[in-house]
């Protein structure tokens, strides 16, 4: 049996329900292209979401999913994964669910290396909800609870996860479609915690608001201002506000949580012995 | 010069007239309806690069390549 | 190997531990808080023994959400925690509620509000176990008052978890968690296990909340070919979701009615003391311990009385509760807080049977000569 995106899809829920020009579309083309190319059998695939836009991904799989609760999809997955390890289990989160309310998961999980692909897309706002800022606002921008202007600095979500020990970390927009495959291909092959953040517009709300000349000017300042990080790394700061560095930025190989349990707690042979669910 | 027959369809209840695969066709294969709905008006100009299909969030295009000589 | 043989003295926590490693769990998510760390400590320690796996996440919210995440792959899976953990996992056990998950959830009451005092007793969660989640929802809650009761009761709150797809709080509190008494573990493979019904049939046709007669719908793990969908937002039996006007009347009498079609198989109480006594005193957990102790030294006064011991807190046992006001000329509720149960005894108060409350909030448990002045002054 050969797999093609569709496979991976409920068509039948189509359109779906984002805005005109969402992002989020696009990276779910990407992300069921990736898993065809890599020949994942829908049913080895747990699609897990949390709240927001990116959120309602799960109604749109079909392969296994799971929608929890806002900011926690990542402790739902460590669950999931660890219930099963033969899963391949993609976590899909908006930049609320992932660094706002999630931070802490998102920063825990990347530290103890648990085996997951997140796709972050991150649209700058909290879009489900009609624009409100989230941690990857930039300061000063326009959003319905920041009228005057966005007292805090954004979050850079890929330094986080770096810093925190993610194996591997990559960002790229919704404007470079075969990049998000591509990642994301990367991710879910790559052991430990992989990140692929996506920048990607929102035209209702943090585009309206932020990017005048209408509904395509979002994603054509993610096209215009993406550039490699080496080029990124050799701007002024002034340019660095106005640019995104995108790219692989972390790629290694430090052992994921389960191999490192078992490593130290092997199984013996009680293993086999009484209780479980076989 | 190699020639393909390429078929490009639209699905008008999918597409959300957003605009993308019109804007950022490499080769203006797209123009626009009066909705926004994506017309293609320079077949012949297609090369067959696929991004439109990868571009749009709706899953409105399907881009089939017939035949290649 | 260190699974404790022949008669031994164990603590209540450690005696929990084994109820449920007995019992087939082969996950814990849990982060250490008193007076319930033991219970984690034990599992840290043998879980792995049994091919499971203990892990520490970074806080009580991520250990709910994890513990429903393995049993959605198919473990058996459970969590310990005290009243401020308890707290921040209300949240997410309504998705545990709301998606059918079968998993177990220990709670070692502590003297709260807030931090209170993190090593002495109180019985003050009886209220958030039925309703510290927001929303319609029913819930399986069990008050173990030893430390077999620890281990038994652990038993019996996986397999009730297992049989009606519902997590279920095991409601403890310091005095028993930490209380050493002897116990022989029995044999492996000699106490009864109940495992989720799994769906038959073509995975294609599959609905993952689609109820089988008995308002159970069958469990697929993810990884089976029988696609699992499991969403926190209202669903229908597709486990995708849906707004649409009476899907979630439809969805939570459902829910309901898993439980309370099921009281009888699911209520459990203890009687103690003369049949024939005037007056009854209804508790639960340590108080309970303390009011057998009474019982019997107000009977060298002569005066007779009789308990009942709340085994299931909820479902509330409303039946049994009624026949003894019925029957009692008074009721007396000893609690370890402010009167929780004893509100519920006053609901099904159809008699008007006096009911006297006995409260006691400080970390103490209480005295024998305190519930004996109480009895004293009732039976006057």
């Amino acid at each position: 049996m050969t797999y093609k995106y569709t496979d991976y899809l409920k068509t039948e829920a189509q359109p779906y329900m984002w805005c005109p020009g969402c992002g989020d579309g696009i990276v779910v083309r990407a992300l069921a292209e990736a898993l065809a190319e890599l020949q994942l059998p829908p049913h080895q695939v747990v699609i897990a979401t949390g709240i927001g836009c990116w959120g309602k991904a799960d109604d749109y799989f079909a392969t296994h999913a799971f929608h929890g609760t806002h900011g926690r999809a990542l402790a739902f997955a460590t669950g999931i994964k660890i219930g099963n390890p033969e899963l391949h289990v993609i976590v899909l989160m908006g930049d609320g669910d992932a660094v706002t309310i999630g931070g802490n998961h998102f920063i825990h999980s990347a530290r103890r290396n648990i085996d997951l692909t997140a796709v972050v897309v991150n649209n700058y706002n909290y879009g489900m909800t009609g624009g409100q800022y989230s941690a990857t606002s930039p300061l000063t921008a326009r959003t319905t609870t920041s009228p005057r202007g966005v007292p805090e600095p954004g979050f850079d979500v890929c330094a986080l996860a770096e810093t925190s020990g993610a194996n591997f970390v990559a960002r790229t927009t919704a404007y470079h479609v075969l990049q998000i495959k591509k990642y994301i291909m990367q991710a879910i092959q790559k052991k430990g915690f992989s990140l692929v953040e996506v920048m990607s517009p929102c035209p209702t709300h943090f585009g309206r608001r932020n990017f005048a000349g209408g509904p395509l000017a979002m994603m054509k300042y993610l096209k215009e201002r993406a550039v490699p990080k080496s080029r990124f790394d050799k701007m002024t700061d002034q340019e660095k506000i106005d640019h995104i560095a995108t790219g692989i930025f972390v790629d290694k190989e430090r052992p994921d949580f389960l191999k490192v349990y078992r490593e130290l707690n092997p199984i013996n042979q009680l293993a086999d012995q009484g209780g479980g669910n076989k | 010069m190699r020639k393909k027959t390429i078929a490009i369809s639209i699905n008008e209840k999918n597409c959300k007239r957003c605009g993308y695969c019109i804007e950022f066709c490499p080769a203006k294969v797209y123009g626009a309806a009066k909705d926004g709905l994506p017309l293609v008006n320079e077949l012949d100009k297609c090369t067959s690069c696929g991004f439109c299909e990868l571009r749009c969030p709706d899953f409105a295009i399907t881009l089939e390549v017939i035949a290649s000589e | 190997m260190s699974r404790p043989k022949g008669m031994q003295l164990l603590q209540g926590n450690e005696a929990c531990a084994w109820g449920a490693i007995d019992a087939g769990a082969r996950f814990f998510a849990g982060y250490p808080i008193t007076p319930s760390s033991e219970i984690a400590e034990v599992c840290a320690r043998e879980l792995p023994e049994y091919g499971g796996v203990y892990i520490q996440m970074e806080d009580e919210i991520a250990s709910m959400a994890a513990i429903i995440g393995a049993s959605l792959s198919g473990q058996k899976t459970f969590t310990a925690t005290s009243g401020p953990g308890f707290s921040l996992m209300q949240e997410n056990l309504g998705v545990g509620i709301y998606q059918e998950v079968p998993c177990v959830i220990v709670n070692v009451q502590r003297v709260g509000p807030s931090t209170g005092l993190a090593t002495r007793p109180a019985q003050a969660d009886v209220m958030q176990s039925r309703w510290g989640t927001h929303g319609d929802h029913s819930i399986i809650v069990l008050s173990p008052a030893s430390v077999k009761e620890m281990y038994y009761l652990t038993v019996r709150a996986f397999n009730l978890a297992e049989k009606y797809r519902t997590p279920v709080i095991l409601l403890s509190d310091e005095v028993i968690g930490h209380l050493r008494e002897n116990i022989a573990l029995p044999e492996p493979g000699t106490i009864e296990i109940i495992n989720r019904k799994r769906p038959q049939g073509d995975p294609k046709k599959y609905l993952p909340y689609k109820p089988d007669e008995d308002g159970i719908p069958p469990m697929a793990s993810y990884g089976d070919e029988y696609i699992v969908h499991a969403s926190s937002s209202c669903h229908d039996e597709t486990g995708c979701s849906n707004s649409k006007p009476d899907t979630n009347n439809k969805l939570l009498n459902r829910l309901r009615a898993k439980i309370y079609n099921n009281i009888e198989d699911i209520v459990q109480v203890e009687y103690f003391g003369p049949a024939d006594a005037d007056i009854t005193i209804i508790a639960f957990g340590a108080t309970s311990r303390v009011c057998k102790q009474a019982i019997v030294e107000a009977e060298k006064e002569g005066i007779k009385i009789n308990l009942l011991r709340l085994i299931t807190i909820w479902p509330f046992a409303d039946e049994q509760v009624q026949k003894v006001l019925e029957k009692a000329k008074a009721v007396i509720v000893p609690e370890m807080n402010q009167g929780q149960v004893l509100g519920e005894v006053q609901r099904v108060n159809r008699t008007n049977t006096p009911v006297y409350q006995v409260s006691r909030t400080d970390g103490e448990l209480f005295t024998t000569a305190e519930i004996l002045a109480k009895i004293r002054e009732v039976a006057i």
